[in-house]
């Protein structure tokens, strides 16, 4: 059985960052781990920009945001297999890995670090009744056909869900020659970045149309439209306000899933709020050794906060390397959601060994104009920060200093104080 | 004039207040940084946007490109076609340039992905 000291599931962006940290923290055994056929996840069919800005202080497109970690990581001389996919992590750390020229593997580790990014919520878990013709394709899939095969699936669009990638693909779209006709949106506010509403259904005079869903889809072999209408505060269509809307194609935007079943199989605790494992500061899961980040660990909208993620879960398992496979001793307090907050990452912290600031990251529950968030440690508050406006699509985050966190005692809650929810 | 408008320099999205005269920003607030202000500007008089779209090589696979600078948004449908009317040579590499000056803007063209 080969044997490393780190192996790293997952060559997109996260698990690119982790491996060039772990590698810069003084781990010199590392294998990374690629079921696709190159290295940079998602990221390779993300051609439009608006990546890198805190990193690199530059807008960059996603391969080229991609190409600068595969770069370091070519330089760093860390060893990638690519089409070899991780079928099963057991006890011990071992890792059973299945490659077309090798067949089926069993490699061992002292330390994993999960980053296998995320997937679409498929087209059967959403409730529209009817047939299930041609022409019906999540947005992540229309975006891998038009940006890295070449081929666009329709003529006229619409859109369900806003969330981002749907966002983004209305205006690749309309851009390949096709009619976008509305983006429908089941809740009251748009799941996507603000910046994606204006540069890709704005300029292009798309409609959003906010509290309303698709109820019936029409086509048998192939889909020739949808109806759409409004729903009520109880997200329940409202009868009589029912439109068709012809259209040869529908994308499904309607959000991700961290992608868990090895995480599963490997014994790792999951939350239940984030679909992700359940992780302390060190980025560690319950099993020790076990490390995870990016989009496997909670879905990020940011890749910046993704790669910064990424460097501290391989500073960690670099460390746990060097202690030889002990986890830190000492105290640990909880960290949990409180209003207006959904979930946490980190859920604890080890605050005797916690030498470095400590970044919370999570999401709010609904919008807040004018609210402040606050970090307390039972009635002690350790940090207040006024907001202009919170929405859910946004992920926060807050840095909370070493030196703080040593003092704390009782566990923390992080919440939404004051401000006017719209 | 009051106009409100929503930066789209980061992801932040800075919700701008925008103060105009006689069709130019003469003051904005409610940004965090200077891009927001600059966006302001020129979003007022003459809104420009980057282009990011595929080229094809002559065996059909797209090639991601740019364009390296934003241009006049009124120009995006013009310079997409010339963009899809190019071939591009494979293999193609970060930086290298498909078109000096797309549609006489000045601005040039970019691969901003690796293809071998
Ligand atoms: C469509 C879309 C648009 C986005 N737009 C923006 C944007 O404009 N700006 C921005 O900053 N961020 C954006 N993001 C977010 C950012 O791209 C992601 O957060 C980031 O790519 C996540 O990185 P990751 O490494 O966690 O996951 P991924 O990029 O998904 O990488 C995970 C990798 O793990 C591999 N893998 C999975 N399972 C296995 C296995 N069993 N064995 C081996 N390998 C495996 C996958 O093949 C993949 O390469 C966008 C995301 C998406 C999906
Ligand atoms: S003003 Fe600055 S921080 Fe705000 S959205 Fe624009 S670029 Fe981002």
């Amino acid at each position: 059985m080969r044997e490393y000291d780190l192996i790293v599931v997952g060559g997109g962006p996260a698990g690119l960052a982790a491996a060039a940290s772990a590698k810069r923290c003084g781990t010199d055994d590392i294998l990374i781990l690629e079921r696709d056929s190159e290295l940079g996840g998602i990221l390779n069919q993300c051609i439009h920009n608006g990546f890198g800005l805190h990193t690199f202080k530059e807008e960059l497109t996603g391969p080229e945001y991609a190409a600068r970690y595969i770069e370091q990581v070519k330089e760093l001389g860390i060893p990638y297999e690519v089409n070899t996919m991780v079928l099963d992590i057991t006890e011990g750390n071992v890792v059973t890995v299945i490659n077309k020229e090798r067949g089926v593997e069993s490699l061992k580790a002292k330390a994993i670090i999960l980053a296998m990014g995320c997937r679409e919520r498929p087209r059967g878990a959403l409730n529209i009744p009817g047939f299930r013709p041609q022409g019906v394709y999540t947005a992540g899939t229309a975006q891998k056909l038009v940006n890295l095969e070449g081929v666009v699936p329709g003529k006229e669009v619409v859109i369900l869900g806003s969330g981002d990638i749907g966002l983004i693909m209305a205006r690749r779209m309309t851009f390949e020659g096709a009619k976008v006709k509305a983006v429908v949106e089941l809740m009251p506010y748009s799941s996507g970045l603000k910046r994606n509403i204006v540069q890709c259904l704005d300029d292009y005079g798309i409609p959003l149309m906010l509290s309303h869903t698709v109820v019936d889809i029409k086509g048998k072999e192939k889909l020739e439209g949808v109806t759409v209408a409004k729903v009520d505060e109880n997200r329940t269509p409202i009868p009589g306000t029912e439109e068709f809307f012809e259209c040869d194609t529908l994308l499904l935007s309607c959000g991700l899933l961290p992608e868990n079943e090895l995480s599963r199989s490997a014994g790792v605790e999951l939350s239940r709020l984030t679909g992700g494992p359940v992780v302390d500061d060190d980025l560690e899961t319950n099993v020790a050794g076990v490390f995870a980040c990016g989009n496997v660990l909670h879905v990020h909208d940011l890749v910046d906060f993704v790669s910064a993620e990424a460097e501290r879960a391989g500073q960690s398992a670099a460390e746990y390397i060097k202690r030889s496979g002990s986890r830190p001793q000492g105290r640990t307090i909880g960290v949990s959601a409180k209003n207006g907050v959904r979930y946490t990452v980190p859920s604890r912290i080890n605050v005797d060994e916690t030498t470095q600031d400590v970044h919370i990251r999570f999401r709010v529950t609904g919008v807040y104009k004018g609210a402040s968030l606050v970090v307390r440690s039972g009635e002690h508050e350790l940090l207040r920060r006024k907001t202009r406006i919170l929405v859910p699509s946004e992920m926060q985050d807050l840095t909370l200093k070493a030196a703080a966190l040593a003092e704390a005692v009782d566990d923390l809650t992080v919440e939404v104080e004051g401000g006017a929810e719209a | 004039m009051t106009r409100e408008l929503t930066c789209i320099g980061c992801p932040m999205g800075c919700e701008l207040t925008v103060e105009v005269e006689s069709g130019v920003a003469v003051s904005v607030s409610g940004n965090t940084c200077k891009i927001g202000e600059n966006y302001a500007k020129s979003e007022i008089s003459a809104p420009t946007r980057v282009i990011t779209t595929t080229a094809l090589s002559a065996d059909e696979r797209p090639v991601a490109v740019k364009t390296a600078a934003p241009v006049p948004k009124g120009q995006i449908f013009e310079c997409l076609e010339q963009i899809k009317a190019t071939t591009i040579s494979l293999p193609a590499h970060i930086g290298d340039v498909l078109i000096e000056s797309v549609c006489g803007t000045g601005v040039p063209v970019v691969v901003t992905r690796n293809v071998e």
